[in-house]
């Protein structure tokens, strides 16, 4: 017995060596595996945020497991991926950051917008691009400053923008919104305080009046917050909420007798974990759809076949198509088109840098035909990128919830260019005056 | 057997009084000044540098702060996180404002905002103590979270409420590698340890011992309230804002308020009552446990090859970690710091305990 016990606390012993050595190098083991193009999945399935994290995470996971499972990678490239639990928390995703980069992160995709404030800064050093789709810094649309942040197909800005056009068709033309009330409920945090300079941009504009009411992060309590709704009577509230925020405003609203109908919430509050729980209570509501939803596409239809019928699903079976999901689906579809896109510059079959993938990201061209080849039909509308415009699109509907699922309740919309791109050169040239940058040459945008 | 003052005599006041009497102590100080600042730099890789050494060597200093204020003086403090953003944003805004101000300065200049705050919060610890003061300081905590958020003017202006610094640099030096930022950091722990460690030795630490021991008795004996008191709170905050300064400037970058909430306050707390009260070590003990061990158990299955649910491995984190938290405090309710001291004197004895 006893050469036995010696040998596993010897064992042991080499584990934990191990195990410290991989702390102190860090990187090593990971990029032995060569040939494996390497995304880090940046998530949080617990804490106030999980009941919508979750689905998200869990459509970026099984997309990339699709394309594994499929077509065998990115020409030949296995996708290897890895998922790091932020919590929503700033400092986790930084620690997170930091862990996946040593492992040969080529872009990430930090699904907080604190985080990506933070990171925003770390990115350019480190040569790492950050793909936000609907998140982030709205200046950062801006390619021209920001080389490596990618807020695809929308911002808070074009979000707002998009709101207050569909609030004037609804009235009958922008004339009309004069006089109006238009109440912003917000998640007290640089997510919720985002859209503010375009709503004030609009509120010169049409003269309506703005009243911006914060609830404290994370939102559960909201009394004094729908107080002040009852008190100001506004014609519509903009509801600008992430996680539990969201269902928790729309109880409150119920509880105040407030027309759910008059409701509006930005794209992060227009999923399935939002409603569900109020049921009922939040028909007429409608909120912002950056995409489609639904299993009927064919990508779905491939994830479960490829993917969830092999047992390899990363959630319950149902909620694959969901909102959330199909939105985190459709940011590994763009991760992987843009490295499939650099592949086709720097060679196809190999495994893509950083800055390699960022290349393909700002020369995206994904137009019907290509989205109709992956399956993924009309669930967004074309996008393209390009050295000046990091966004590619601004399209968004709204849709409705009628107490059991979402209804697409208008056409597809777009933001103003003419409002927001002097909104947003103005806002990276403020950015990069306070941090000492300079413009991209035109030359860099060759490279 | 190696660990022992035999022979080691003193022969005036100052060698009896240093810091470390004992010859092996200075040593080892010394090795381990050795190790953090030319080893470490020099062998640790990004990853250990940025996510595990800068938080650590911060949160040390904020937890050193703290401990003067509870450990050393046992006013319970529960705005830490509110004094820590006091720092950040006070530096944030002498940085930006004023032209061509040192970083240092500015650090500095942000730590002394705190102590005016922190003096501010102190006051009711005159008329009050004990959790009535926790609740008082919990005020501190939740009136700094409501202006950070709201009065424009501290964010600069900031249309997100979120504020960052980049390009720093001291005497011409930048700090943006890994290896600068944590020589910044040590540089910073190291100079405050050393004025805390000083401080809490002289007649002032003693005043406060003696206050948190029994106020009563202290005033009898000629120690007054309002300066024992309102110093501890003035130098507390001081350290916790440069810690704070730091954490922002240093370790994100870019930050708004969420950063300094009151779960920043609690984690401090805690890694003062879990390093120990009263112990300059116990700073590093705690900020050592509460930062580096939810990462080391995050990261346990996969160095170990097992595959886990992220979920799962988040929740099990936190588990086994608040588990390691009751274990500790039930083995040794005086904290690491004092299982350190215990190991020490027993090494002392050692191999002849009786």
């Amino acid at each position: 017995m006893k050469p036995n016990k010696t040998s596993t606390i010897a064992a042991r012993a080499a584990l934990m060596l191990a195990a410290a050595a991989s702390l102190l190098g860090g990187s090593g083991a990971a990029l032995a595996q060569a040939k494996e193009q390497f995304i880090p999945l940046l998530v949080y399935r617990t804490g106030p945020y999980a009941p919508n994290g979750t689905p998200w995470a869990n459509g970026k996971q099984d997309y990339l497991k699709l394309i594994n499972a499929r077509d065998g990678g990115i020409n030949g490239v296995k996708i290897a991926f890895e998922e790091c639990e932020t919590g929503y928390a700033t400092d986790k995703g930084v620690e997170c950051y930091e862990r996946m980069k040593g492992k040969g992160a080529s872009l990430f995709d930090p699904q907080a917008t604190g985080i990506t404030f933070a990171l925003t800064d770390k990115v350019p050093v480190d040569k790492i691009p950050l793909i936000t789709l609907g998140y982030g810094l709205s200046a950062s649309q801006d390619g021209n400053v920001f080389k490596w942040n990618f807020p695809m197909m929308g911002s808070y800005w074009t979000a707002a923008d998009m709101l207050i056009q569909h609030l004037a068709k609804k009235e009958g033309g922008f004339d009309k919104l004069k006089g109006r009330k238009i109440a912003l409920v917000y998640h007290d945090s640089p997510f919720g305080k985002e859209p503010i300079p375009l709503l004030e941009e609009r509120q010169k504009m049409h003269g309506f009046e703005l009243v911006k009411i914060p609830v404290t992060a994370p939102g559960v309590e909201q009394k004094s917050a729908w107080l002040q709704v009852r008190q100001q009577r506004p014609d519509y509230v903009l509801l600008w909420g992430w996680g539990v925020m969201n269902s928790t405003a729309l109880k409150e609203a119920q509880a105040t007798g407030y027309p759910r109908e008059k409701m509006y919430g930005v794209w992060w509050a227009g999923a399935e974990p939002d409603v569900k729980d109020v049921g009922e209570g939040a028909k007429g509501y409608n909120a912002l759809a950056l995409n489609g939803h639904g299993q009927q596409s064919r990508v779905m239809q491939d994830i479960l076949k490829y993917v969830h019928e092999k047992g390899q699903g990363s959630g319950p079976k149902d909620e694959v198509g969901s909102v959330l999901y199909t939105r985190g689906m459709i940011i590994s579809m763009l991760s992987v088109e843009a490295i499939r896109r650099a592949q086709e510059r720097f060679g196809k079959g190999k495994v893509m840098t950083g800055e390699q993938v960022r290349w393909g990201l700002e020369n995206l061209a994904i137009d019907q035909k290509r989205l109709d080849a992956l399956g993924i039909g009309t669930l967004i509308r074309p996008i393209s990128t390009s050295c000046q415009d990091h966004m590619g699109s601004t399209w968004a509907r709204v849709h409705t919830w009628d107490g059991s699922k979402w209804n697409f309740s208008s056409d597809w919309l777009q933001a103003d260019e003419q409002i927001l791109k002097p909104m947003v050169k103005a806002a990276a040239d403020k950015y990069a005056s306070d941090k000492k940058l300079t413009r991209r040459a035109p030359a860099d945008c060759q490279s | 057997m190696l660990y022992r003052e035999n022979g080691q005599f003193k022969t005036s006041y100052g060698a009896d009084q240093q810091i470390f009497p004992i010859a092996q102590d200075r040593v080892a100080m010394l090795l381990l000044l050795a190790l953090a600042a030319v080893v470490v730099p020099g062998l640790a890789s990004e990853y250990l540098l940025r996510a595990i050494l800068i938080p650590f060597l911060i949160l040390s200093l904020a937890a050193l702060g703290l401990n003067i204020l509870v450990g050393y003086c046992g006013q319970i403090s529960l705005g830490t996180g509110g004094f820590m953003a006091v720092g950040a944003y006070a530096a944030f805004n002498f940085l930006v404002r004023v032209d061509g101000l040192p970083l240092v300065a500015a650090i500095l200049l942000g730590g002394l905002c705190a102590t005016v705050v922190g003096v501010l919060f102190g006051i009711p610890s005159l008329r009050i103590r004990g959790l009535y003061l926790a609740v008082a300081t919990l005020a501190a905590q939740f009136f700094c979270d409501w202006a950070f958020l709201r009065i424009k003017w501290l964010t600069h202006d900031s249309s997100s409420g979120s504020v960052g610094v980049s390009g720093l640099s001291v005497l011409g030096m930048p700090i943006e590698t890994p290896v600068q930022k944590y020589l910044f950091c040590l540089a910073f722990v190291l100079v405050f340890g050393l004025i805390a460690k000083n401080l809490v030795r002289g007649h002032i630490g003693r005043s406060w011992m003696a206050m948190r021991d029994m106020d009563v008795a202290a005033a009898v004996i000629g120690i007054r309230p309002m300066a024992a008191k309102l110093s501890a709170f003035a130098v507390s905050s001081f350290i916790v804002g440069v810690a704070g300064a730091l954490w922002a400037f240093i370790h994100l970058g870019s930050w708004e308020p969420a950063a300094f909430s009151i779960d920043r306050s609690f984690q401090l707390l805690f890694m003062v009552i879990i390093g120990g009260l009263g112990s300059i070590a116990g700073a590093f003990f705690g900020a050592a446990f509460l930062v580096v061990l939810p990462i080391v158990l995050d990261n346990l299955p996969y160095w170990f090859g097992i595959p886990i649910d992220t979920a799962l491995a988040s929740h099990l984190t936190t588990m086994i970690f608040g588990a390691l938290i009751v274990f500790f405090l039930i083995v040794e309710p005086h904290g690491l710091a004092r299982l350190w001291q215990i190991a020490k004197e027993k090494l002392r004895l050692w191999p002849f305990p009786h």
